[in-house]
């Protein structure tokens, strides 16, 4: 079995929706590439037979995630354009890390054997029947679990997101008489 | 090419975009961004091990991955509301500006 065309295309859509994210200058079109490079990953996810999952990227990543940086982008103003320099040492000596993160990782696919390896041809079945079973029965503690830590970073989120009281308001009001 | 090693390459591609934006990008936003993407690869990696892998009847990879997803969605959250904190103390969401923890 041998890669299909579909997933090389899904490929390539997500991966320049991934470069076009870190490298265009405007916050707001990075969000807009980031939104293409996650709905390309589910279009994968949902090409190798995950259907729940890709899915659920779907709804979480372009749904949820992507308007929540765009309304982050719009209310810190990064909408403005920045005198960002376009070359800084840091800059490079990130870049070059990633490329040799990328060169280990690489080297460790190819000599692991797989290349040459006979991949499992049949496509799973994979049944919204059977992922919900699995959920309510073998993996009902780590749904719970999630459930209250959602619950826990939503009271977070919001309290950090309030806005400050002033520090004395009793102070203001007395300078003020 | 193996489709399980088309999608490692892919996955790890993608990793090292992120690590990139992540470590380069002077926008607290967009590390937060570049965080996401890596998770994404993992991601991507569970799917193919799951697919391609010898007992795709378990169902580990994708349940892995909807408990990471959700786990993604909480941590962007939070980020995101930290990042409007400090924005709201600092002013400004450039990391490299942001030296002090206590303004």
């Amino acid at each position: 079995m041998r890669t299909t065309l579909p997933f090389l295309i899904l490929a390539v859509l997500t991966l320049a929706g991934g470069v076009a994210a870190m490298t265009l200058r405007r916050l707001v079109h990075c969000a807009l590439c980031l939104t293409v490079a996650f709905a390309g990953l589910a279009a994968l996810y949902l090409n190798l037979g995950a259907e729940f999952a890709g899915l659920a990227q779907l709804l979480v990543y372009v749904g949820a995630i992507a308007i929540l940086i765009v309304f982050a982008i719009l209310l810190t103003r990064g909408g403005d354009d920045k005198a960002e320099p376009s070359f800084s040492p840091a800059g490079a000596a990130g870049v070059v890390l990633a490329a040799a993160v990328f060169a280990v990782l690489g080297w460790a696919i190819v000599t692991s054997g797989i290349l040459h390896q006979a991949a499992n041809p049949a496509a799973p079945p994979a049944p919204m029947r059977s992922i919900g079973l699995a959920l309510m029965q073998r993996y009902v503690l780590p749904l719970e679990v999630i459930a209250l830590m959602l619950t826990a970073a939503m009271i977070g989120a919001v309290i950090l997101a309030l806005r400050e009281k002033r520090p004395q308001p009793e102070q203001d009001q007395r300078s003020a008489q | 090419m193996n489709p399980l090693a088309a999608c490692l390459l892919v996955s790890a591609l993608l990793f090292a975009i992120g690590l990139a934006g992540a470590l380069t990008r002077r926008s607290a936003i967009l590390v937060l961004a570049g965080i996401e993407l890596m998770l994404n690869a993992a991601n991507l990696n569970f799917i193919g091990f799951w697919r391609f892998g010898p007992h795709p009847e378990e169902l580990t990879g994708i349940i892995f991955v909807i408990f990471a997803i959700a786990v993604a969605a909480a941590e962007a959250a939070v980020g995101l509301a930290l990042i409007l904190a400090i924005y709201r103390h600092a002013r400004t969401s450039d990391v490299s500006e942001i030296t002090e923890m206590k303004g």
